[in-house]
């Protein structure tokens, strides 16, 4: 007050002492809702410090949070991205262990069908280093009574025969070569005629007369002729006819995949074949051994040529290539 | 009172009066009792508000600001103390704090010993009293009140009539 001029010390006092008074009714009144006027008050004047201060605080800390904070976010980035990619190699793994025990259940099964073949599951290993000539590597041989000549099929169809043996592993001219041939004959009509292939995937039937009743889309099946293969097992369907001189010109899609082949069997005896049993029995879908277990599981209504192998749907019992390969062993 | 010289020394015209000891507490006791007790008996009285006539009276007298809002402050926080429960303490007391403010700077520049200026300036401070209290009521108790109405100008006009009498009975406790 010492610094106040002495007319104007008055005024201060009356705004002091109005003010101790108006305090003075805070510290009595109470609104119903809102407590003392006092409390109404203190925390109307420190509510909006308050809520600048959160503001503030909160606005620093998302900064902090979005910003500065970033690089132990793009860390963990990283290493959630180094999971995934481990996630996803996993997932392949079992997709294709899945279609692997797909494909060794249908062996398996056509094995079950056809109890009195001696047969051998066998895995390919490699194929034909050129394009001069269709074959396929398999990781059995002489070891395991595999001989030359001997034939090599799949629960589709006719793979081909093998024509080189070494201890442990064998060569397999595929149907699809030039030099291949099997003795076939058509499913309806009978007619027998050779097929061969011709360098290409689609297979050559080259021995049909111009006045036999031939149909696209018939089968064609082993004749038992060639002492290799046992009669009926499928070789393909007809895909296209042009008459020739003196013979039709007709080809064939083989059953078998014959481009994507990995597992197959081979037929351990040198002896004609006679199978007790229609071989498409145990005939697959020609899609089912590339599709997933799943989605083979999903796809009921294929007949019974399509049926899948109840391993095939449970993975539980489903063989190793190994125990395909022995099951199907000879004893 | 060197404050009290210094205006009388720009007025030099307006005489600062000084009352016998005791007079101004004893007075202000008296209006308080008299508020508080005449009109449990006499209820028309409650419309006379001696503890502010006494609070005009010394103001206009002392003609001292400082002194007169504090004399304002003490009368009205004990009119307030008097008034029961329902009566916050300040709701008298600040507007009498304004009043004898008011009432103590208009006597420093002003003759108010006639009975006229009394009347007028006691209607005035009567209005403006009831002005404050009821903006107390409206901005702090959030209590609702009518600005005027005809009870209030009749009690402004009986407390003026009041005043010009007492105002007179007062003047004998001052020194001579």
């Amino acid at each position: 007050m010492a610094g106040i001029p002495s007319r104007h010390k008055s005024i201060f006092l009356l705004a002091g002492v109005v003010l101790l008074q108006i305090l003075l009714l805070a510290l009595q009144i109470k609104r119903d809702s809102e407590g003392r006027l006092i409390r109404v008050w203190t925390v109307g004047a420190f509510s909006p410090f308050e809520r600048a201060g959160n503001h503030g605080i909160g606005h620093i800390r998302e900064t902090w949070r979005h910003y500065f904070a970033l690089q132990n976010t793009s860390r963990e980035n990283e290493l959630l991205r180094h999971e995934n990619d481990d996630l996803k190699m996993q997932v392949n793994q079992l997709q294709s262990k899945a279609i692997e025990a797909d494909r060794l259940a249908l062996l398996l099964n056509f094995h079950k069908s056809h109890e009195s073949v001696p047969m051998l599951g066998a895995r390919v290993i490699a194929t034909s280093a050129g394009t001069a000539s269709a074959t396929i590597m398999l990781d059995r041989g002489s070891k395991d009574h595999i001989r030359k000549n001997m034939g090599v099929i799949t629960p589709e169809g006719v793979v081909g025969k093998v024509v080189e043996v070494y201890d442990n592993t064998s060569e397999v001219l595929l149907l699809t070569d030039k030099d291949s041939g099997v003795g076939a004959m058509l499913g309806n009509s009978r007619v027998q005629s050779p097929v061969g292939g011709a360098g290409e995937p689609l297979l050559v039937m080259k021995y049909v007369a111009n006045d036999d009743v031939v149909n696209v889309g018939e089968r064609v099946v082993t004749s038992g002729m060639d002492k290799i293969f046992p009669r009926d097992l499928p070789i393909g369907t007809i895909t296209d006819i042009k008459p020739g001189n003196p013979f039709k010109s007709i080809r064939i899609r083989p059953s078998a995949n014959l481009e994507r082949l990995e597992e197959v069997i081979v037929l351990l005896t040198l002896q004609p074949l006679q199978l007790n049993q229609e071989p498409e029995t145990a005939k697959p879908s020609s899609s089912m051994a590339s599709k997933p277990v799943a989605e083979t599981a999903k796809s009921p209504a294929n007949g019974n040529a399509a049926k899948p192998a109840p391993a095939s749907v449970s993975p539980a019992p489903v063989p190793t290539s190994t125990n395909a390969a022995a099951a199907v062993k000879p004893e | 009172m060197n404050e009290a010289f210094d205006i009388r020394n720009m007025e030099s015209h307006i005489e600062v009066h000084k009352f016998r000891g005791g007079a101004i507490v004893g007075a202000t006791l008296l209006a308080l009792m008299f508020q508080a007790f005449v009109p449990v008996y006499f209820a028309k009285a409650a419309m006379i508000d001696l503890p502010l006539l006494i609070t005009i009276y010394f103001g206009l007298s002392r003609r001292n600001p400082s002194t007169g809002l504090l004399l304002g402050m003490v009368i009205g926080l004990l009119q307030d103390s008097l008034s029961g429960p329902t009566v916050p303490l300040g709701l008298y007391g600040i507007a009498k704090t304004v009043i004898g403010y008011l009432a103590s700077s208009i006597g420093a520049r002003l003759d108010t010993e006639h009975p006229a200026a009394r009347f007028a300036l006691t209607i005035i401070f009567f209005g403006l009293h009831q002005g404050i209290v009821l903006l107390t009521r409206r901005i702090l108790l959030a209590q609702s009140s009518v600005w005027f109405t005809m009870h209030l100008a009749a009690a402004a006009v009986v407390n003026a009539i009041v005043a010009v009498f007492l105002f007179a009975l007062l003047d004998h406790l001052r020194k001579s």
